[in-house]
């Protein structure tokens, strides 16, 4: 078994590692050994060995589909595993059932949401440890649970009314709803899968720090992340999986980028992003003072035929509604959009579709995918006319047309008849790009392409954007990512509080200047 | 299967580890596993079979018992056939149907008789099973209009018709059955083709199920419209932004829960020769039994014909075994409601995997 050596040649006891003065032999809180869990088609854990040493901050990196959330998922009990044990502070527990993690204080905020939508946030935090008031009865008690949440909101540097229903937020909002969750039951082991996804730079900030107080109040925090930097930032130690396997366990101190992106892939990768060759084609789209109550105000900007325009900017400065306003997803107030010089109908995205624009969404679980279907049927479901005769789907042109995005984009599925539910969070991700490609548009409009998608996979699927611009498709890219804006973008868009703050060339801009426009200091200067 | 599994990234490294994870599938247990559990229900219609085949020494299973069975089962068999679209591609259930199906008993029936006085006696059947599938269809749209344009909660508006549906079928027929419809009209209900040429007779109901089971099969299956169905169920927000007209495809389920009530009241109206306000009572309960048994899932985007026709199966079964053997009505109920309960047991553990 190769993939043990590198692992026990760093026995976590024998190394008094640089983790600070404060923790010079630190003690396993956690032990998790030989763990292997097998699904139909695929072993997603195979003897895994996880050590976390109480008051650590450890990442968990690899490859999508590498069984990081399976891993977590069977610590929180929320999947069985079908071989190998579980310590907890030495001693061995059977986790059944996720109550039980919880009452052992392992706290799991997933990669896709559990919260409940139509329930406000503070009682989505407390939910399941509603307070209750003295006497008989066992009435909830609501001042102290809205107390309660507030408390961790404002810790949290969470802005909003803990009465909010969650369906109201955003994305990104969610999420911190999410971390506030876990946080308020104050565990001693936190897990965070692929917490940053959603984030941006300045709540990823506030993430960090709030990390480091609960690391000194001795909570112990596994950090999985497709996000390289951040595990440079905050993690003491790393672990990659590779294949269900583990790859290597280092201290962070011990080991670099292109090491761990080696272990991850088990092959160099060059981490260029893919420049335009080809000059830019005549404007494809031209948006014209786009507004919608409260959100957009007077949008207008062009994109050319080859090119790739970034938007970025904070979450909620009105980045995705303006991709579902162009799209006809959402209603818009007044403004325009035309495509080659023809005026858009922006009734729906049946329209917009068929017109030739689409929107590849950055939540996949509500908005891109039907997961009880078939990766198969979810690539063709924008464009099933195009393996259609008639009114009848051919399946063999399906099947084909599924097949070769699999393949192109790597995705990792035992095969396409595999429902997307099934798959890595990454994997799904890439089943949503498929979709949007195979529409065979003019437009793209990517929203967070890259979200949850591992470091090899982003490469390919720059390199396809790419192509895609060289075939003269125009694209939008819009991400919370600066060095992937920077880097892919041919022109930057930063947007804030639904205005367009600032027009930028590619290559002139550094991401300090991109920050300032997008918090509302773009004038000072 | 086989081939899928050798989808494979374009590097070398992926190449290699997926080929390993291919060949680790545990090839035959877990195919017969999932096999079993897939058709458990059909094991389970095929257990009832063999009992009741010994219990009733041996009648249950003579050919004409099993027509007498298929027949029985052909009017539930068919509204749950319209049932299935409705749960698969809105999550939610059809509560009017037993009203449609007495609407358009009392209504056809009157237009038989009132065109009949004017045409010759077929095409006067003809253009009244016409007007009556159009009447079931113009029911299902308006119950899907009210839900797709005004957002009324599908239980709500389909409720409203359930009771609306009844109360027009006895205003249409002040309160008394429609008699006297022409003796040819009775064909559709009690007619029978191959009779003497091969042996056994085939009763015209039952050809009706089966032809318009399998066209709906293979619109569900093998067309845009079941994908978009599915979907829709699924997950309506994502199968809209696909640019899926999802309010097409409610409609759609609505209007072919409409059209299969109205056919069903047809055989149903030319069995009993007449236009009975009170029919139909409670098979809109059966249809949903029908459809839950065969493993529809009443959270939408899931659910096959094939199951819904194994479902009024394994019910028509039990009510013609139990009865054969005879087993009292009461106690036939208790059994079928805990057949329901076990069969949606079942399927929760075929979720598990
Ligand atoms: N319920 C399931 N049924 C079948 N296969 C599953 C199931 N859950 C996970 N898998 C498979 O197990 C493997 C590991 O998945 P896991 O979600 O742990 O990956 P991951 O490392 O978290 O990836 P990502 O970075 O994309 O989130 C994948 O190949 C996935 O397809
Ligand atoms: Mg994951």
């Amino acid at each position: 078994m190769p993939h043990r050596i590198a692992y026990t040649a760093l026995a976590p006891r024998l190394l008094p590692v640089a983790l600070g003065e404060e923790y010079p032999l630190p003690e396993n809180i956690l032990e998790m050994r030989r763990i292997t869990k097998r699904y139909p088609g695929v072993t997603a854990l195979d003897e895994v060995d996880f050590y976390l040493r109480s008051g650590e901050i450890h990442a968990l990196v690899g490859e999508n589909g590498a069984g990081k959330s399976t891993l977590i998922k069977i610590l929180a009990g929320a999947e069985s595993k079908d071989a190998g044990e579980v310590k907890l502070d030495g001693r061995v527990v059977e986790i059944m059932q996720p109550r039980q993690a919880k009452d052992l204080g392992i706290s799991v905020i997933y990669q896709d949401f559990g919260l409940v939508p139509h329930l406000s946030i503070s009682e989505n935090i407390m939910l399941g440890r509603e307070p209750i008031r003295p006497g008989p009865g066992g009435f909830i008690d609501w001042p102290a649970l809205h107390g309660v949440a507030a408390q961790v909101m404002t810790e949290l540097g969470l802005n909003l009314s803990p009465r909010t229903p969650v369906s109201r937020l955003s994305v990104a909002q969610k999420q911190m709803v999410e971390i506030a969750k876990a946080v308020s039951t104050r565990a001693r082991i936190i897990v965070m899968d692929e917490p940053s996804a959603t984030l941006t730079l300045h709540e990823l900030d506030r993430l960090f720090d709030l990390i480091r107080a609960l690391v000194r109040q001795g909570v112990s925090v596994v950090y999985i992340s497709h996000r390289l930097e951040e595990v440079f930032t905050i993690a003491d130690r790393v672990t990659v999986l590779r294949d269900g396997k583990v790859a290597a366990v280092k201290p962070i101190c011990q080991t670099s980028r292109e090491d761990l992106i080696r272990s991850m892939v088990g092959r160099e990768m060059a981490g260029d992003y893919p420049k335009r060759v080809d000059s830019l084609g005549e404007t494809i789209l031209a948006v014209e003072n786009i507004s919608r109550a409260g959100v957009l105000h007077g949008i207008s900007f062009t994109l050319r035929k080859g090119e790739i325009l970034g938007i970025t900017g904070l979450v909620g400065a009105g980045r995705t509604e303006l991709a579902r306003a162009i799209f006809g997803a959402d209603r818009v107030d007044s403004g325009w959009v035309m495509l080659e010089g023809r005026k858009l109908s922006l009734s729906s995205p049946k329209n917009a579709i068929a017109q030739g624009i689409s929107l590849a969404t950055e939540d996949r679980k509500e908005q891109g995918l039907v997961l009880g279907m078939t990766v198969r049927e979810n690539t063709t479901l924008a464009n099933l006319q195009a393996v259609s005769r008639g009114a009848f789907v051919d399946r063999a042109r399906e099947s084909g047309a599924a097949l070769d995005f699999v393949r192109k984009l790597a995705i990792k599925t035992p095969g396409i008849e595999q429902k997307v539910r099934n798959l890595s969070g990454g994997n799904q991700q890439k089943v949503v790009l498929a979709k949007w490609l195979f529409a065979n548009s003019k437009v793209v409009i990517f929203d967070e392409p890259t979200r949850g998608i591992d470091v090899g996979a982003k490469q390919e699927i720059y390199q396809l954007m790419r192509r895609l611009a060289s075939d003269g498709i125009g694209i939008i890219m819009i991400s919370s990512e600066l060095p992937e804006v920077m880097g892919m973008s041919d022109r930057i868009l930063v947007l804030h509080e639904g205005r367009i703050a600032a027009e930028i060339p590619a290559g002139q801009v550094d991401g300090e200047t991109i920050m300032r426009y997008a918090t509302g200091g773009g004038q000072a200067s | 299967m086989n081939t899928d599994t050798k989808t494979i990234g374009p590097t070398q490294a992926r190449e290699t580890t997926q080929a390993a994870q291919a060949a680790q599938i545990p090839s035959m247990p877990g195919a017969s596993r999932a096999l079993l559990q897939e058709y458990s229900i059909v094991l389970i219609f095929l257990g009832v079979c063999v009992l009741f085949a010994v219990w009733t020494g041996g009648l249950f299973l003579r050919p004409d018992n099993i027509m007498n069975v298929l027949r029985q089962i052909s009017i539930n068999a068919v509204i749950a056939t319209g049932m299935t679209f409705v749960i698969i591609t809105t999550g939610n259930i059809d509560l009017s149907v037993g009203s449609v199906v007495a609407l358009v008993a009392v209504s056809s029936a009157r237009i038989l008789k009132a065109l009949a006085l004017h045409m010759p006696i077929w095409p006067a059947i003809a253009a009244s099973c016409a007007l009556a599938l159009v009447v079931g269809g113009a029911v299902g749209a308006w119950n899907g209009f009210f839900v797709t344009r005004f957002k009324v909660p599908p239980f709500i508006s389909t409720l409203s018709m359930w009771a609306a549906a009844r109360g027009v079928a006895f205003i249409l027929c002040d309160g008394r059955p429609i008699w006297n419809l022409p003796i040819q009209f009775d064909t559709i209900g009690r007619g029978y083709v191959l009779e003497g040429v091969f042996g056994p007779w085939i009763p015209i109901p039952v050809i009706i199920m089966a032809v318009f089971m399998i066209v709906a099969h293979v619109i569900l299956t093998r067309t845009r419209t079941g994908r978009y169905a599915y979907a829709t169920g699924g997950n309506m927000e994502a199968a809209r932004l696909s640019g899926i007209n999802v309010r097409k495809a409610r409609m759609i389920a609505y209007i072919a829960s409409g059209v299969s009530a109205a056919l069903a009241s047809l055989v149903l109206t030319s069995r009993l020769a007449s236009g009975q306000p009170n029919s139909g009572e409670m098979y809109e309960l059966y249809a949903i039994a029908a459809c839950v048994v065969g493993g529809t899932s009443l959270s939408g985007g899931k659910g096959t014909i094939l199951g819904t026709f194994i479902g009024a199966l394994l019910i028509g079964t039990l009510n013609n075994g139990l009865n054969l053997a005879g087993v009292e009505s009461y106690t036939q109920n208790v059994i079928l409601g805990l057949v329901i309960l076990g069969a949606v047991i079942l399927d929760q553990f075929r979720k598990r995997d």
